[in-house]
């Protein structure tokens, strides 16, 4: 197995960014960390995702000389799904952190577990 | 003499001098002496002074009665703690347990999938072969992956503009601070705006300076980019990115007024209004001539010239204006508030 | 070559384990910075230019300044650890 993990390098670090951003968001307090928890379990999906379509000796989809054929170029697929994704990812870490921001101007506090026990305070 | 000396004391060996003879506080303890400063206090009279004796004898009763509360809540927060500490300790091992198992599970998974670089891998199929075999044929670009988002999958690039433009609005409703009907700022725009530049000098040299001549560069670089998007890597995403971070320099230099005289909500609003419905209109022109099978008569052009390809280009330059205005937005208003 | 990649990637994992461990906020989102620079120069590697360069501009771009701002809205930025602690 151990063989099998290194050929797949790419992923399997991938599989391993993804566990600790979880376990980043289960873990950390702070929002802010959450967010940045996310954000590297994104980047984790991403990387699994692009090192799909790579082929050995091949190149970037990008046509030089004329040549169309599939054994010159790599599987240009999974970059354009990436790059729709790396671009929804910023949308909702932006929507993310303003609303860590009117939490802050509420509350005071980016901790989590405060911000639960003020705001079933303020329901009492 | 006293001109004399002032003029001694401008010149830059006597500064140096000075420098070396005061050490390297001096320069602090100048910011800390200005900044600790108090204006001097109007002198005592009888009431004044009365008045302060009250003050201090009713805040000395409300920090008795705040140490006596605090001393309850302890006591009842020492019982509390065992119990909570032993819950949150069963939970951070569950945390690490959980996301242990759901790796070892994953990396199962990952073994068995096919090798990296493999060109048998199953990913590499029909559809890939038929963007990198007709794609330059059928859009024009020599860039591929610009030919598949913006022109095979380009409902997909609309929703995910769209997706942009939503989170802009989303940001806008949980940020913005309104003015008054008059024009004149409300109370919150203004603690906001004094809390803005409060641990920075309003202007700094050497953020202007480098600003004059980075940020042509950054513009004229992203402005490349976007119009290169269908020859080589990048387009819409990156280049309007690229444009947002020279703008956001030009606006953290030279401050919100001067920034404003270009850039105002209204600029956001047109200009995210007429990109996404140059894109919807051009798209759905694109899409009505294919699925009916008329001609659509845009010419594609000679791969690799700048004007070739079709609708790619303008379309890249629509996706990097929503993206700049979106970005630069999202800067403007997590700083104040607003434009 | 082989050995750059290896490198490349076992620096992402340190990476991301250090944005957990730092006490200070800001240590942690200057490591996300280099996490996402690392991220591209990967993308370089994988034969992905469009995502090398849009993950330039965007990850260690855009998103870095926005997580510093909003460090700034909270006054968090000098390093004071009030907002790390645990609660009482």
């Amino acid at each position: 197995m151990w063989q099998l993990l290194y050929e797949n390098l790419e992923q399997t670090v991938a599989v391993i960014l993804f566990g600790i951003g979880f376990s980043i968001l289960l873990l950390q307090r702070n929002l802010i960390r959450k967010i940045i928890g996310l954000n590297i379990m994104d980047t984790a999906i991403y990387l699994f995702l692009a090192s799909m379509g790579y082929i050995h000796g091949q190149k970037a989809p990008i046509v030089v000389d004329g040549i169309t054929s599939t054994v010159a170029y790599i599987n240009p697929v999974p970059a354009g799904l990436v790059l729709t994704g790396i671009v929804v990812s910023v949308s909702f870490t932006g929507i993310m952190l303003a609303l860590t921001i009117r939490l802050y101007r509420r509350y005071h506090t980016l901790d989590i577990d405060e911000i639960a026990l003020l705001a079933r305070g303020e329901d009492a | 003499m006293s001109k004399r000396r002032s003029d001694w004391e401008s010149r830059p060996q006597a500064r140096i001098r000075k420098w070396y003879r005061e050490g390297f506080l001096a320069l602090d303890n100048e910011i800390i002496d200005h900044l600790t400063r108090t204006t001097p206090q109007p002198p005592y009279t009888e009431d004044r002074l009365v008045a302060q004796q009250e003050e201090m004898a009713s805040r000395q009763h409300e920090r008795t009665l705040a140490l006596e509360r605090l001393d309850q809540h302890n006591v009842l927060a020492w019982a509390r703690t065992r119990g909570r500490k032993a819950i949150s300790r069963f939970y951070v091992v569950l945390a690490l347990a959980l996301s242990a198992l759901m790796i070892f599970f994953l990396l199962e998974t990952v073994a068995l999938m096919p090798r990296f670089g493999d060109p048998a891998t199953p990913g590499a199929n029909i559809v890939s072969e038929r963007y990198i075999t007709k794609g330059l044929e059928e859009t024009g670009a020599v860039n591929i992956v610009a030919g598949m988002i913006l022109d095979y999958r380009a409902f997909d690039t609309l929703g995910e503009s769209t997706v942009l433009f939503i989170a802009a609005s989303a940001v806008l409703i949980l940020l913005r601070i309104d003015r008054n009907k008059d024009g004149s700022p409300v109370q919150e725009l203004i603690a906001a705006e004094s809390d803005d530049r409060h641990y920075e000098p309003r202007n700094d040299r050497i953020l202007q300076g480098s600003a004059m001549i980075l940020t042509p560069i950054i513009l004229l670089y992203g402005i490349y980019i976007i119009l290169n998007g269908h020859l080589s890597p990048g387009g819409g995403f990156s280049g309007g990115a690229i444009i947002s971070a020279g703008l956001i320099l030009y606006l953290s230099a030279f401050g919100f007024e001067k920034a404003g005289r270009f850039f105002t909500n209204k600029t956001f609003t047109w200009v995210s209004f007429f990109s996404l419905m140059f894109y919807a209109l051009a798209k759905a022109y694109s899409f009505y001539c294919g699925a009916n099978g008329i001609p659509s008569g845009i010419p594609l052009g000679t791969p690799g010239a700048i004007l070739s390809s079709g609708l790619i280009m303008p379309l890249n330059i629509a996706v990097g204006m929503v993206v700049a205005c979106t970005m630069y937005i999202f800067y403007a208003l997590f700083r104040k508030g607003g434009l | 070559m082989t050995f750059i990649r290896v490198a490349l990637l076992g620096m992402l994992v340190v990476c991301a384990l250090a944005v957990s461990m730092t006490r200070n906020l800001l240590t942690s989102l200057i490591v996300y910075m280099a996490y996402s620079l690392i991220m591209a120069v990967i993308w370089m590697f994988l034969e992905s230019p469009d995502l090398a360069i849009t993950e330039a501009a965007v990850g260690a771009g855009i998103t870095s300044v926005l997580l510093f701002v909003t460090l700034k809205k909270i006054h968090a930025i000098k390093g004071d650890s009030e907002h790390e602690q645990a609660p009482k």
